[in-house]
């Protein structure tokens, strides 16, 4: 289960707007707490890596983006606990491609951006045993 | 050497939730190795199948990533921080399996026949163009390869190619619906380009009227943007799924038998492909062909169809294709169902490190037990049918065991053949009189040698015949009333 408000959905959502016919792609902010249950509490969109012809399928965030985002993430006493990206005019399951760059516990959120319009979010987990996706509950929660 | 590691949030679930380690460690690449010593479940995730550290793992030291540094030998000392750092990376599935076509345009003929598909959001001009633009090989020209030439050629699709090496025969006709009564006796190919030029003579049709082989594959497969696997036998299939995935191309599979069905897409650059499904055939004879176990004959139009609308859908773009799922038909209950597939990363040749590279060095007979089956049974005597009307003529005394079904049996007796089932043999064996010669009896002379082998192994002694090409050899050499099927 992730939790996310309002305002983390509309961030992505725009963000996939903006980019497109593009992918975009951020980091998740939050906690995750015993139970693998996770918060969010903002979204960061970050710089794809890819060169122009690939961004329309494929994004990167870079190692170096990665590791600002770690070290600020370390200050504010939070944890990296996912990213998003876009499938630009293209359905919202994890690609193969997807599947083999994953890491586990992190949440990959997908939002399918048809015409340039968020349609359809849903969100994956790798999981350890067998490096395979599973789909993970996206809770709509109003920011307190 | 302590040093301090900062794991990231994935690999906490490894390190007992652990955010910052103190680890020991002269090089860079020392401590990576005393953290998977330390917490081996981090293993999976750090290092691929061969014990490298993943490529989208960076490890920084201070700060800087060590492949500016010195890599793994990058030296470390007490009071460094070494930071594990994925690069996130992903991207949207295939969007078409053809490039850019743009220069391609349709006629006002073009826009009126395809009006159905222009009419669609998801296919439009853009879809149809690249259907005018794409290049599909269809390998078998049978119960599978009818519809799904005649749907490619009805949608347009710009050059279908076509190989099979066999003719029209009466029995194909039950459900190979591209040809008619008659074309019989006709190359499937030729007969199926007609019918084809009829449905749409706008597509260009290439035919191959021999087998696909291993050293044939590539050229021709090469010319294609997608191959359907409509082929009948595993050395075909595993044929045409290594050339597919050496080539890159998605290999859209169907089969069938009886009231079975299933289709997926093999598809290595996205998914698994048919290895990674199926390592090895299962054993030669094991599997009966339609031939012999017989086909329901809407069948094939209900899986061939499926291909053709996977084909379409990887032309076009997008939708959600079978790449990673088997879908699994039964035509008798009318029951779908849908199996996930995974790719293999040992899979011999689209896994991490592939053993079969070239084609011409594989040998797929032998890899599907063809050969074998051939050298090791001892050869079982034949008996023809005209000799074995003439020794009964003659009066000699002959046993002759009918082994097939009870329903074959409703289509035609044979003689007054006595009736043991395969099953039964062994048990039943002391029916036989060792003295007297036996001849086995099926429709096409298969199981019938199956029959003989397995009386062999049984330890009968007597002699055993099998006779040649079964019930269908007696109706053709010496008793035309009878029916042949």
């Amino acid at each position: 289960m992730i939790y996310l408000s309002k305002d983390v959905i509309q961030h992505m959502l725009k963000d996939g707007a903006n980019r497109y016919p593009e992918e975009c792609c951020g980091i998740i902010f939050g906690y995750i707490d015993d139970n693998g249950e996770k918060t969010a509490e903002y979204a960061e969109s970050a710089k794809n890596g890819y060169d122009k012809v690939e961004k329309r399928r494929r994004f990167e965030i870079p190692p170096e983006i990665m590791l600002k985002a770690e070290l600020t993430a370390r200050r504010k006493k939070l944890d990296i606990i996912g990213f998003y990206h876009s499938h630009p005019d293209c359905e919202v399951f994890p690609s193969e491609f997807d599947r083999t760059h994953a890491l586990p516990v992190y949440s990959y959120i997908i939002m399918s951006v048809v015409k340039g319009k968020a349609v359809k979010t849903k969100s994956f987990v790798l999981s350890a045993e067998d490096m395979q996706f599973s789909e993970e509950k996206i809770t709509v929660c109003s920011k307190e | 050497m302590a040093i301090t590691v900062l794991i990231p949030t994935t690999l906490r679930s490894f390190t007992n939730h652990r955010s910052e380690l103190e680890l020991e460690g002269n090089t860079a690449g020392e401590v990576i190795r005393s953290l998977a010593d330390e917490y081996p479940e981090t293993k999976k995730a750090l290092f691929d199948e061969s014990g490298n550290l993943r490529p989208f793992i960076n490890v920084f030291v201070n700060g800087e990533n060590i492949k500016a540094l010195q890599g793994n030998d990058t030296p470390v000392k007490t009071g460094d921080e070494i930071m594990l750092i994925p690069a996130i990376a992903g991207g949207a599935p295939i969007e078409s399996v053809l490039g850019d076509t743009k220069g391609e345009k349709l006629t006002n003929e073009e826009i009126l026949r395809y009006s159905r598909h222009l009419l669609l959001q998801e296919v439009g001009i853009k879809g149809q163009k690249k259907l005018k633009a794409a290049k599909v090989l269809i390998v078998g020209m049978g119960g599978l390869g009818a519809p799904l030439a005649q749907y490619l050629a009805a949608a347009g699709v710009g050059k279908l190619g076509i190989i099979d090496f066999d003719e029209v025969d009466e029995t194909n006709l039950q459900r190979q619906v591209i040809h008619g009564t008659r074309d019989i006796g006709r190359p499937k190919v030729a007969s199926a380009k007609d019918s084809i030029k009829q449905i749409n003579p706008l597509v260009k049709v290439e035919t191959y009227n021999y087998m696909l082989t291993a050293e044939n594959a590539l050229d021709i497969i090469s010319e294609y943007d997608v191959v359907a696997d409509a082929s009948d036998n595993y050395q075909c299939r595993y044929l045409v799924n290594d050339a597919c995935v050496l080539l890159g191309k998605p290999d859209v599979f169907g089969a069938m038998y009886q009231f079975e069905g299933q289709a997926s897409v093999y598809f290595a650059k996205e998914g698994p492909c048919y290895r990674c499904m199926y390592p090895s055939p299962p054993p030669a004879g094991l599997v009966p062909s339609c031939a012999t176990g017989g086909v329901m004959g809407a069948l094939p139009g209900i899986i061939g169809t499926i291909q053709a609308n996977e084909v379409i859908k990887l032309i076009v773009g997008g939708g959600e294709t079978l790449v990673g799922r088997l879908l699994n038909f039964d035509a008798w209950k009318m029951r779908f169902r849908e199996l996930k597939i995974h790719k293999d990363p040992n899979c011999p040749i689209c896994g991490e490190h592939p053993t079969i590279t070239k084609l011409e060095e594989y040998d797929y007979a032998d890899f599907c037990g063809i050969k074998k089956q051939e050298e090791e049974e001892a050869p079982v005597e034949a008996i023809e049918a005209n000799e074995l009307k003439r020794r009964l003529d003659d009066g000699e005394r002959i046993t002759i065991i009918d082994v097939r079904e009870p329903h074959e049996r409703a289509i035609t007796k044979f003689l007054d053949a006595k009736v043991i089932p395969i099953g039964q043999l062994e048990r039943r064996q002391n029916e036989l009189d060792p003295t007297v010669d036996t001849v086995f009896v099926c429709k096409e002379g298969k199981r019938s040698i199956l029959a003989v082998n397995t009386l062999r192994e049984a330890g009968y002694t007597g002699r055993m015949f099998n006779l040649k090409d079964g019930t269908n050899a007696w109706a053709r050499d010496v008793d035309p009333s009878m029916p042949q099927y």
